[in-house]
């Protein structure tokens, strides 16, 4: 131990590391399920931040505008670049590492390493450690995958990197021990990607990584800082910062199975009691809750019905069990499930500190007893039948209101902030008829309304119908015409609206659409 | 002429504080805690405004019961809705009404009776419509169960056991004409009727379209005559 500390500025430790070239397209076709014989490019503001082998082939090269990359291929499949899809998507590979050897570091989604003095011992070789690791990768489907073996981080990516002389050229590269500084010579000062320190270097007329490691250290340090010291450290092979392992995440899912088979929904809710304490335990020992929950049912024939619970606040043990209950009602015809089901597994999709989420000291009794009395009815009537709202975007009536089951958290489906141009004016109709009601409209001669192409009504509305009763027109305005989407002919619509009050003081709101006429609310 | 005009509202402010009175004294329960009312409004209700426990019959319009949820609901209490799926939301929070504080229940079926009386147990206001006309003690119950929990109801329609009967009519609009404008705002009477007999009392009450944005506005509708 002791010698370890002394060594270690001076010989770095056998770091092995993996790099996954093109994560980020990788990534995007794990994420999305392309297959790897499409052209994909990664766009980063208007230009090409990764791309895949068969568009690279066609003439697509990182930092091309998308414009001209599109030019160039015409059958090029763009995805925006999303950082967090490439760490998301490279989450299984660390696993899959960690499953084999301990101690793996993250770097940046694609690349991490490891410490390879254990492995090389259990394995019997750094080589043979490394052989283990690509064939564990090459199964999970990761492909093209090159591992460098070298005294340090650093040294160990450059041998990685390193482009293959022969297109099979062996996708693992050792650097033997001690021979770091020999290996990094003869490449380009660009490799140490710090722009202002490389341009200054080369002005100096230095221009490989061995000019630069040739300076005297001490005066490398006053010229260009502790930064310049660093990278001229790295250029001698003396990378001196080690592998620091990351923690592996807890393994927060639950799961039970049933043997046999359960095909009621009472008796999957009961058999789930229990495993719902242990999950909101085992959350609470992490000091985490969980606001958001994927519940996975398997059921006997192989059916997998998969859905992910929000919760405007977080899951307790008996909200976890009403929600696999009415994801079973769901799933369910009257008489019960499909079939049996074999197992429940609870999985916390988004979790957030339990600090966060502490109820306080005085308070928040009402709602508890409001969400109780609630989630009885929810009970009772089934899940849908509770609603909360609020206004969202659009232009009917009907689009507008956003309702969605209590114990969701609510998500627009129109942004309310955009300003609709076409909206009706305030105030809103107090009755919206859901769904609308079927009327005629009529002209003082008695023929039904009708509208040109232009958006012109034919006549005055002079009598509204529904049915055997009939109400005068005594006043009324519009026709409002909206054209909505007009350029996807499966949600085009043209409703035009009228506002007619009759002579009882009862307004109206009509529409058109499609020649015939709606009721859609009432001012009443 | 001027000492009548000034005299008039006098004594006819002396009549109603008496019948008040005797109104009191007529109850057959302890007095209950009012509820925050439209001001318009309160005026008219016998005890001078909305109580808990008690219940109300509105007379088909939805209007009128967002009038009458604003004022709880901006004070902080919570409304549920049970039995009308027709309930603009978009009004509602033009009339004042705090959605977050709003639950609605547009589909009851059969259990409209449990679905009313489990809501009644956490919820301040509820507003309903009986599906048929519900069974004498079913009504009983729910009405006792009302009183328990201190809440109160407002029933779309007839109902046997209301305080009183709310009715909006003689809606005259403004800002729309003949094929031109839109609606903007309007002056209605609200005409509200006692259990406890006596003349009907009318209001007339100046809507105004507001902003259709949820929070603590002032309740749209100011008083023209009483």
């Amino acid at each position: 131990m002791f010698d370890n500390d002394g060594m270690s500025s001076l010989a770095p430790d056998r770091v092995m590391l993996v790099w996954c070239p093109d994560w980020p397209v990788e990534a995007a076709i794990r994420l999305h399920g392309h297959t790897a014989a499409t052209p994909i490019a990664v766009i980063q503001t208007g230009r090409v931040y990764a791309c895949s082998a068969p568009a690279r082939a066609q003439g697509v090269s990182r930092g091309l505008k998308l414009r001209e990359a599109q030019a160039r291929c015409p059958a090029l499949l763009v995805t925006p670049w999303r950082p967090e899809d490439d760490a998301r998507a490279f989450e299984p590979v660390l696993v899959a590492i960690e499953e084999l050897m301990p101690g793996v570091e993250a770097l940046r989604p694609g690349v991490c390493a490891i410490r390879a003095r254990g492995p090389a011992a259990y394995y019997g070789g750094e080589e043979e450690a490394a052989l283990w690791l690509l064939d564990r990768l090459d199964e999970l489907g990761v492909l093209g995958t090159r591992i460098g073996i070298a005294d340090g981080v650093f040294t160990a990516e450059q041998a990685a990197r390193q482009r293959p002389v022969q297109r099979w050229a062996q996708r693992i590269r050792t650097v033997p021990a001690g021979a770091a500084a020999e290996y990094l010579a003869p490449l380009p000062i660009s490799v140490l990607e710090d722009a202002p320190v490389t341009t200054l270097l080369r002005r100096l007329g230095v221009y490989t990584l061995g000019d630069f490691a040739a300076l005297a250290a001490g005066d490398v340090r006053d010229r260009l800082g502790e930064q310049g010291a660093r990278l001229h450290a790295l250029s001698g092979g003396l990378d001196s910062r080690p592998v620091v392992a990351r923690t592996p995440p807890d393994d927060l899912d639950c799961s039970i199975d049933f043997e046999p088979a359960v095909d009621r929904i009472d008796q999957v809710a009961f058999g789930v009691r229990a495993l719902a304490d242990r999950f909101v335990a085992g959350l609470t020992a992490a000091r985490l809750v969980c606001t958001s929950l994927c519940v996975e049912l398997e059921a006997e024939r192989g059916e997998l019905s998969v859905r992910t619970w929000l919760h405007p606040r977080s899951f307790t043990a008996s909200d976890v069990v009403d929600r696999v209950r009415w994801q079973l009602q769901g799933g369910a015809s009257e008489v019960g499930l499909l079939s049996g089901i074999v197992s429940v597994r609870l999985s916390p999709a988004s979790v957030d500190s339990i600090g966060n989420h502490e109820e306080g000291l005085f308070g928040g009794g009402p709602d508890e007893r409001i969400h109780h009395a609630l989630s009885r009815v929810q009970g009772m009537l089934g899940r849908q039948a509770v609603l909360t709202g609020a206004v969202g975007g659009g232009r009917g009536p009907a689009d507008r209101a956003t309702l969605v089951p209590w114990g969701d958290r609510l998500v627009h489906e129109r942004e309310p902030s955009p300003p609709w141009p076409g909206r009706l004016p305030d105030p809103a109709p107090s009755t919206v008829f859901e769904p609308p009601r079927p009327v005629t409209v009529f002209s003082a001669s008695g023929d039904e309304l009708a509208m040109d192409d232009r958006g012109a009504l034919s006549a005055a509305p002079s009598g509204i119908s529904s049915g055997p009763s009939a109400l005068h027109v005594a006043a009324w305005a519009g026709p409002w015409t909206v054209d909505e989407q007009w350029w996807d002919p499966q949600h085009a619509s043209r409703v035009s609206r009228l506002q007619v009050v009759d002579t009882t003081g009862t307004a109206w709101l009509l529409a058109l659409e499609h020649g015939r006429w709606w009721a859609e609310g009432r001012y009443d | 002429m001027s000492n009548l005009a000034l005299a008039l509202p006098a004594r006819d402010e002396q009549v109603r504080e008496l019948q008040e009175r005797i109104r009191q004294l007529q109850s057959t329960r302890l007095d209950t805690r009012a509820l925050p009312t439209h001001p318009a409004i309160a005026r008219l209700l016998p005890g001078g405004a909305l109580r808990e426990g008690a219940t109300y019959s509105v007379d088909r319009s939805l209007t009128l019961l967002m009038l009458l949820l604003a004022a709880p609901s901006a004070a902080g209490a919570w409304c549920g809705v049970v039995g009308v799926p027709e309930f603009g939301i978009e009004a509602a929070a033009g009339f004042g009404i705090d959605l977050e504080r709003l639950v609605l229940v547009p589909h009851p079926g059969d259990q409209w009776l449990a679905a009313t009386a489990a809501i009644a147990d956490a919820l301040g206001v509820i507003v309903t419509r009986p599906p048929r006309q519900a069974s004498e003690a079913s009504v009983a119950r729910l009405s006792a169960r009302l009183r328990k929990r201190g809440a109160t109801m407002l029933v779309l329609g007839t109902w046997p056991q209301s305080e009183a009967m709310l009715s909006l009519t003689e809606s005259a609009w403004t800002g729309i004409g003949d094929g031109h404008g839109n609606l903007q705002s309007r002056e209605v009477t609200v005409t509200v009727t006692s259990r406890m007999g006596g003349r009907p009392r009318s209001a007339r009450i100046r809507l105004s379209g507001t902003a259709a944005q949820p929070g603590p506005a002032a309740p749209p509708g100011s008083i023209l005559s009483a």
